[in-house]
């Protein structure tokens, strides 16, 4: 199966773990994700206004691009992802928004590519029984809990992606690594997002609240696929650490670096050095730390 | 044969005569041909004119008249009257409408006194056409069905019952009673229930005049107003009610339990069972679906111990076909699915219930006697959060009205618990109080002064389970903050919604429903009972969310509507309908499709379309779709139309 592939600016730059076992993990699963040629920011927030169109010129041009390709486009950034498949339904579903795109970006484009999510992909075109026969080093006896937060779900007419009250496509992903996932009341609350920048007690006390629901219910690690929250959830705990010492830190990790893990990849794919939260230990204590070092 | 058409033209005050030279109307009528008398006067509607109509009729010896005036939805009744008091046909009078189609919408006098002449013209040709006719009499069968037996369904039907005429209560469930049988107490006076219902569904039960048909349904609707033949399906109970005594010897000896639908789940019943002890009909029913002699061709243990030999098997369900010449429909609601809720956990965590759940934790006959207890573990809940507007004022997720009852049956349930659990405490999250009905407001009141209820203003985002606790997060609006609350119990008040099978149950008595499925009355304002097919009447929730009280007036308002009906002997119908010349139709069928009242069909047999009288409304639809011209309008038929178009053209 072919893509092409968006991965955003974050992948570049602090994500490059979850780019690298990214690309590790498609390279085992036979997933083939051709960079596009050029691309720009997706637009970052998918813009609310609406007599003000101009923010959609960018995703928009990226849509248009990507469906010349003839491939699906693929995107694993919870961020761009959200606004890349809103743009998408925005323009295919109001003829006056995509005529004014379609001139001023001067591609035709008229919303009827699709857009996927690696989640997606795995789950929808390759299969869950498909990434479990590909699984060489099962993650037997980790627990996992799986975090969603916001922009993979809703709204979710728009997306499509999961029951926004109930998603499973993470756990799902986790059982098929042979893995033990974690239900915890607060999988699709709020990290905090940006509000980290003005109010960090904001974002400390959500994050805890999401942290040691996770924790309380025996999860050793934590993925998410949203670099934001990775971020948040991730840098915030040294405080919560320093203020609360019974507080017990949960290791953040993009579900690519499980699946990488799990798939067989090279311990170097990983990055692990990226992380505050050092996952070494976790992955130690399950036997799987000589893979990693 | 030469008309003497007499016409008639209305100053209506300045309202024409401002605008319209009504004398020059009425003089220059004069030469017209079949004209024999013209007058005008300052109000034709009164009295005097009336007495002018009249005496020119007789003495003037007119075979017709056309009054001049406003339009004929006004005043057509009057000069018919009128006209008939004074020995004329009453389909020989015409209004031609000089006033809204003429006067008030011009302001040239000269061009708007040319129009009216050439209306009072049309008018008079219309007249020339017109044949004598008598009122049709439709027979009334003076027999009511009542579909459902909640608490509107038989207060109407004894309503009807006790003025004097037969009714037949058709009831799905095997017990009458409705929702209202499943409420513990009710606002705003917070009396039991079953005190007020129970004594009504035994009058219902042993009425002299009132037929109950229990654990049966409506399968088909034919006729009309005065004349409906109704097949109405008595399902299988397998249980010989004549036979049996009521004893209930044979509930108590099944072996098999399950959950309660009555109860909502939060108790248990058998596989033969009785509803509730005080149910009428007092007869249990075997549920075949459970059942295992059903399953298994073994136990009969209810053979064995039933000593009138009333356990029927082989029971099979029967067909009664019923002429009646009214119907009330009555079929109540439902509640929305609280597992259609995922942030309130998708009906799948224990302690979180919908409104009628907690009516049978707290209802005296219900599964915990009364006691408070919440379903998980049984344990007396101390901490209750009530959530109102569940899947109500829902414009994304449920529905976009306001279910009504929620904000009064949430305080009711909030005093309810405070009154058994002192020491508790209860928080309603809410969007706005609506409480506006005799004594409501008040006794929302006294909750928050007497019983400490905590109305928080906002929604609640997310309810999950945590231990023991079931954890609601929420949002205060007035103080802006996050209210988190660990709570024993969660009260969902949730949408009220039609029952499911309510657009199929409209089809089969071509009424209307809603968006939703709700029942459509006639009219909103002034004809809130009645639908638009004649002789059918709609009360209680199954045409808007509704309390007891508003259901039970509305019951008495539909029994009025019966009993004004059942009144005369006869009904009469304008005869101003279609009719068919059986030489000219070949039988194609096109008015039958056409005709949107269901007045139009086809004799198979002799290949000839029929009219159904009385169901014709008079349109012309079919008049118009006709391809020979063998559907004729009477008093409107094309031979009066086309000389009624050469008049304007001449």
């Amino acid at each position: 199966m072919k893509y092409a592939y968006f991965p955003g600016c974050t992948l570049h730059t602090q994500a490059d773990n979850f780019r690298l076992s990214c690309d590790a993990s498609c390279r085992e699963l036979g997933l083939e994700l051709a960079e596009l040629q050029s691309w720009e920011c997706c637009g970052a927030v998918f813009p609310l206004s609406t007599d003000n169109r101009l923010p959609l010129a960018s995703p928009f041009r990226t849509l248009a691009r990507a469906h010349a390709t003839g491939q699906p486009l693929l995107t694993l950034c919870s961020a761009c992802y959200n606004v890349l498949k809103r743009t998408n339904y925005t323009v295919s579903g109001n003829a006056e928004v995509r005529e004014k795109l379609e001139a001023f970006v001067e591609l035709p484009y008229a919303g009827q590519g699709r857009v996927v999510h690696l989640l997606e992909a795995i789950r929808d075109d390759l299969g869950w029984g498909a990434l479990r026969a590909r699984v060489k080093r099962p993650l037997s006896g980790l627990p996992v809990a799986a975090y969603y937060g916001c922009l993979l779900l809703r709204p979710q007419e728009e997306l499509q992606f999961d029951d926004p009250e109930n998603p499973r496509v993470l756990e799902e992903l986790v059982s098929a690594l042979g893995a033990k996932p974690v239900l915890y009341p607060h999988r699709a609350e709020c990290c905090g997002a940006y509000l980290g920048v003005r109010d960090s007690e904001s974002t400390l006390g959500a994050v805890r609240t999401i942290l040691q629901a996770a924790g309380a219910r025996g999860a050793r690690v934590l993925v998410t696929s949203c670099p934001l929250c990775f971020y948040n959830l991730d840098s915030a705990q040294a405080r919560i650490s320093q203020e609360d010492l019974a507080f017990k830190p949960l290791p953040v990790l993009y579900f690519t670096q499980l699946l990488a893990l799990a798939l067989g990849a090279p311990a170097s794919q990983l990055v692990l050095s990226r992380h505050q939260v050092d996952p070494w230990p976790a992955l130690q204590e399950l036997g799987l730390g000589e893979v990693v070092a | 044969m030469t008309r003497r058409i007499g016409v008639f033209v209305c100053w209506c005050g300045f309202n024409i005569s401002a605008t319209v030279d009504v004398q020059r109307v009425s003089r220059s009528l004069l030469d017209y041909p079949g004209v024999a008398w013209t007058a005008d006067y300052k109000y034709c509607c009164s009295d005097p004119g009336q007495r002018m109509l009249k005496e020119a009729i007789v003495s003037e010896g007119l075979d017709g008249v056309v009054v001049a005036a406003c339009s004929p939805s006004m005043h057509e009744v009057t000069f018919r009257g009128a006209a008939e008091a004074a020995g004329l046909n009453p389909y020989q009078v015409e209004i031609a409408n000089i006033r809204e189609q003429c006067s008030w919408v011009h302001a040239d006098r000269e061009a708007a006194t040319a129009k009216a002449i050439e209306l009072v013209k049309t008018m008079v040709e219309k007249v020339r056409g017109d044949e004598s006719l008598q009122p049709i009499s439709v027979p009334v069968t003076k027999r009511c069905l009542v579909i459902g037996g909640g608490i509107s369904g038989m207060q109407a039907a004894l309503e009807v019952a006790q003025a004097g005429y037969q009714v037949i209560l058709v009831e799905r469930e095997p017990t009458i009673g409705g929702r209202m049988a499943q409420l513990g107490e009710t606002f705003p006076t917070l009396d039991c229930a079953s005190c007020i219902l129970t004594p009504k569904t035994a009058e219902v039960g042993r009425h002299a005049r009132i037929r109950l048909m229990a654990f049966s349904e409506i399968q088909k609707v034919s006729g009309y107003v005065g004349n409906f033949e109704v097949e109405i399906k008595k399902k299988p109970t397998y249980v010989d009610w004549d036979k049996c005594t009521g004893c209930m010897e044979c509930v108590t000896r099944c072996p098999k339990k399950l959950p309660a639908e009555f109860e909502r789940g939060t108790g248990q019943r058998k596989s033969i069972y009785v509803t509730f002890p005080q149910a009428v009909p007092y007869r249990p029913r075997i549920d075949r679906e459970s059942c295992i002699y059903f399953a298994s061709g073994r136990c009969r243990i209810c053979v064995r111990y039933c000593q009138v030999e009333a356990i029927d098997f082989e029971q099979q369900e029967t067909v009664v076909t019923e002429k009646v010449g009214a119907i009330i429909v009555a079929t109540g609601y439902d509640l929305m699915p609280k597992d259609r809720f995922g942030e309130y956990g998708y009906g799948k965590i224990p302690d979180v219930i919908d409104g009628l759940e907690f009516e049978r934790l707290n209802s005296s006959s219900g599964p915990t006697s009364g006691e408070l207890r919440r379903p998980s573990d049984g344990k007396i809940p101390e901490e209750v959060v009530f959530i109102q507007c569940v899947g109500s004022r829902d414009q994304e997720k449920g529905m976009p009205y306001c279910s009504k009852i929620c904000c009064m049956y949430t305080a009711k349930h909030a005093r309810l618990f405070k009154h058994k659990v002192p020491q508790g405490q209860a928080y309603i999250f809410y969007m706005d109080v609506r409480a506006a009905g005799k004594g409501y407001e008040e006794f929302i009141q006294k909750g928050v002064d007497e019983e400490k209820l905590l109305y928080l203003r906002g929604r609640v985002a997310r309810v999950f389970q945590d231990g023991d606790k079931v954890m609601v997060w929420g949002e205060d609006t007035l103080s802006g903050k996050k209210i988190e609350i660990a709570a024993d119990l969660v009260v969902l008040a949730t949408a009220m919604v039609p029952r499911e099978d309510a657009r199929a149950l409209a089809q089969l008595l071509k009424i209307g429903t809603d968006a939703y499925g709700f029942f459509n009355e006639a009219h909103p304002k002034l004809r809130p009972v009645e639908t638009l097919t004649s002789g059918i009447f709609l009360t209680g929730a199954a045409q808007a969310p509704k309390d007891i009280p508003d259901s039970v007036s509305q019951a008495g308002s539909a029994a009025s509507k019966v009993l004004g009906l059942f009144a005369g002997d006869a009904l009469t119908h304008a005869p101003t309908v279609v009719e068919v010349d059986a030489e000219l139709c070949s039988g194609c069928g096109i008015c039958v499709d056409t005709c949107p009242y269901g007045a139009r069909e086809l004799d198979q047999y002799e290949r000839v379309a029929r009219v159904r009288e009385v169901l014709c409304q008079g349109c012309g639809a079919c008049a118009a779709a006709c391809p020979n011209g063998a559907t004729r309008h009477r008093n409107l038929d094309a031979g009066q139309v086309l000389a009624m178009i050469d008049a304007v053209l001449d």
